[in-house]
């Protein structure tokens, strides 16, 4: 069986790892270091160790065939014969891991606008695209796309195969993960083939984003990941390049369970999650009037409006606007806070943000250690203050770009 | 209806502090507490127990200690649970969880709904309920926001989607991750608490419930972590002096600059 293996030669019983563990697992006895059973095998503490002196043993996994599968794969999410940005972005990175493994990249398509689309996946770097115009693929519906994946996966057996991170990318790869009974790594924010081994690394946050682990799948195919949409950069089109169009027919394995009744679209700027500039409050704005200040100041650069969570457990605001581990997780260019605190939860929500201006009247709130620029005072002063000049008209506004460009 | 519940204990994470110096997280174990958007998932559970004269039970793989917050959701409700706890469990990733819970549930006996929070606060890999699903081979819908209607055969969920919502007509059994706003979780009651130290409670390990250990823990994990670190952290951080009004132009003028560079970055 698996398990935490302590090198007692290596081992110095410094105490490095104990302080790293989450669960408290490691002490010190006799001189090195123990562990208990409560241990997850995180691998914390083996990165930790600065003697090398902690491993975790795992059961070579049985003789896989994995020099069967070949080629990257991305999944090309589209909704109503739009393909979807990130599908795009995957492409694009796809086509980097594809050159260093030195193998194709095939995108899988289907709905709608399907040789338009094909085209365009193929100018963003796609060798080869398989469509498959079958009806029953037109919604984006887990089960037809599961048993569309999984049999194509079985039968062109792919060496790695990308998802957007999407809603519908987290429902999906999953439910595929466990047909085809591979690894999946869920959010991925960076991918790379290591250049030994030839394993897709892929590199995600965890514990909400405080720490970041590298994943490999050694001997399971194919290695899935969900990707983080807005993460990499869709390339330039090119459409001299050539590409090869592939037509699959859609055998369904699974009676449906699932019908759809209906489909209510809402208006996009309902989510924070993409907006580009975000005025985030939290409870130091003192009361309900003072949260009309940061609203006003938010229209008038042309942000989102973002808030704590005791703002919306007081009611002062809607749960859409709440950023953090329970509410949305942002990756603005520019977070403006206003009397926000810093917990880690509402941290976690912000770790994406390229750029933090953080108010408040506490020089020790947490914020501060996260926030590029600091400035301790008054909020409700300060944002008077710039709201009075923006309405003047002063010389920052003509700076502004307003309307504030959103992707 | 019968109603599953899976629950994961994760670090309380009210008590993280990132160590400065080693900037890896300080937690307290003792600190453990049930899976934030799991309680959402046994107050549904329970919502649907009482309309319907059905039954929950409550299913977790952990540790023993996992015990206090089964017996926890019991007093907000449910009727029994059940833990799933073996060092061969230890180590796990999303597959050989689903596979180790779905032992659990098979256990458990028939059932007609199970209910998965959103996502865990610590893994944040929203994975286990469509990989659950899929090795129970039952449907999955994800992101439930409200449960519209409950029929004997089939029920009738709204879903969050990227563009909006969708209306979904799902035929039982199935199993359902539903998201924060789906209802507003209770206390637990007196007599939940005092039924709670007596509930039925059976911990299983991989022996009892026949568990492939090629398919557990991390010997039946296919990924596995390599390497972990903490992100870089902003690194210089710069103060903006001065008094009010000082502090608002200064403000003004770096986000007008910050701004620029949004445009130029699209």
């Amino acid at each position: 069986m698996a398990g935490l293996v302590i090198d007692r030669e290596k081992c110095t019983g410094c105490g490095l790892c104990l302080k790293s563990c989450a669960v408290n697992a490691l002490s010190v006895k006799n001189g090195s270091a123990a562990v208990s059973d409560v241990c997850v095998m995180c691998g914390v503490c083996v990165d930790v160790c600065p003697f090398n002196a902690i491993l975790i043993e795992k059961k070579e996994a049985a003789e896989t065939e994995a020099f069967l599968y070949k080629d990257v794969w991305v999944f090309a999410e589209q909704s109503a014969g739009t393909l979807a940005s990130v599908s795009l972005e995957l492409t694009g990175e796809g086509r980097r891991l594809a050159d260093a493994r030195r193998c194709a990249l095939v995108a899988v398509l289907s709905g709608k606008n399907g040789q338009e689309n094909a085209k365009v996946l193929i100018a963003a770097g796609a060798d080869k695209v398989i469509f498959c115009p079958d009806e029953r693929l037109a919604e984006n519906n887990d089960e037809a796309y599961a048993d569309y994946v999984s049999s194509l996966i079985e039968k062109y057996k792919p060496e790695a195969v990308l998802f957007g991170a999407t809603k519908f990318g987290r429902s999906l790869a999953p439910r595929v993960a466990a047909r085809v009974k591979t690894g999946l790594t869920a959010d991925c924010t960076v991918l790379e083939i290591d250049p030994e081994t030839k394993l897709l690394r892929q590199t995600r946050p965890a514990f909400g984003g405080n720490l970041m682990a590298t994943i490999v799948c050694p001997a399971h195919r194919p290695q899935m990941a969900t990707v983080r949409p807005g993460i990499m950069a869709a390339p330039e089109p090119d459409f001299s390049r050539c590409g090869e169009l592939v037509e699959e027919t859609f055998f369904a394995r699974t009676v449906p369970a699932i019908e759809l009744l209906e489909k209510i679209k809402t208006d996009k700027t309902m989510s924070i999650a993409d907006a580009q500039i975000i005025v985030d409050a939290g409870r130091g704005i003192g009361n309900q009037k003072n949260l009309a200040l940061v609203k006003e100041f938010a229209d008038l650069i042309g942000a989102e409006l973002g808030c704590s969570r005791p703002l919306v457990d007081m009611g002062w605001c809607e749960y859409r606007h709440q950023v953090g581990q329970t509410g949305c997780s942002v990756a603005p260019k520019l977070l403006i806070t206003f009397g926000v605190s810093g917990a880690i939860q509402h941290l976690a929500g912000i770790a994406r943000a390229e750029k933090i201006i953080a108010v408040n009247s506490d020089p020790e709130a947490p914020i501060f250690g996260v926030a590029h620029y600091a400035v301790v005072g008054d909020c409700v002063e300060i944002l008077k203050e710039m709201i009075a000049a923006l309405k003047q008209g002063g010389a920052s506004l003509s700076k502004l770009p307003v309307p504030v460009f959103r992707k | 209806m019968r109603c599953v519940v899976c629950i994961k204990q994760v670090p309380s994470t009210t008590k993280v502090k990132l160590d400065p110096v080693t900037k890896t997280i300080i937690r307290d174990a003792r600190q453990s507490v049930v899976n934030p958007f799991d309680a959402y998932a046994i107050e549904e559970a329970v919502r649907v127990k009482e309309k319907t004269n059905g039954s929950v039970s409550v299913l977790s793989m952990g540790i023993p200690a996992t015990e206090r917050l089964l017996r926890d959701a019991v007093a907000r409700g449910a009727d029994r649970a059940l833990l799933l706890s073996d060092r061969a469990f230890a180590g796990a990733d999303t597959l050989a969880t689903s596979y180790t819970l779905s032992l659990g549930i098979r256990r458990l006996g028939a059932f007609d709904l199970i209910f998965c929070g959103k996502m865990a606060v610590d893994g944040d890999t929203a994975q286990i309920g469509p990989e659950l699903a899929e090795t129970l081979g039952i449907p999955h819908v994800t992101d439930v926001t409200e449960i519209l209607e409950l029929g004997e055969k089939e029920i009738k969920v709204r879903r969050a989607t990227d563009e909006g919502y969708e209306i979904l007509k799902v035929t039982l059994p199935a199993l359902l991750c539903v998201v924060k706003d789906i209802n507003m979780p209770r206390m637990p009651s007196i007599a939940g608490i005092r039924y709670s130290q007596a509930a039925p409670f059976e911990v299983l390990g991989a022996e009892a419930l026949s568990a492939d250990i090629a398919r557990t823990g991390l010997d039946g994990s296919p990924t596995q972590v390599v390497h972990t670190f903490t992100p870089e952290r902003a690194g210089e951080c710069v103060q903006i002096d001065g008094d009010c009004k000082t502090q608002a132009v200064k403000m003004l003028g770096l986000i007008a600059a910050e701004t620029k560079t949004a445009e130029g970055g699209n």
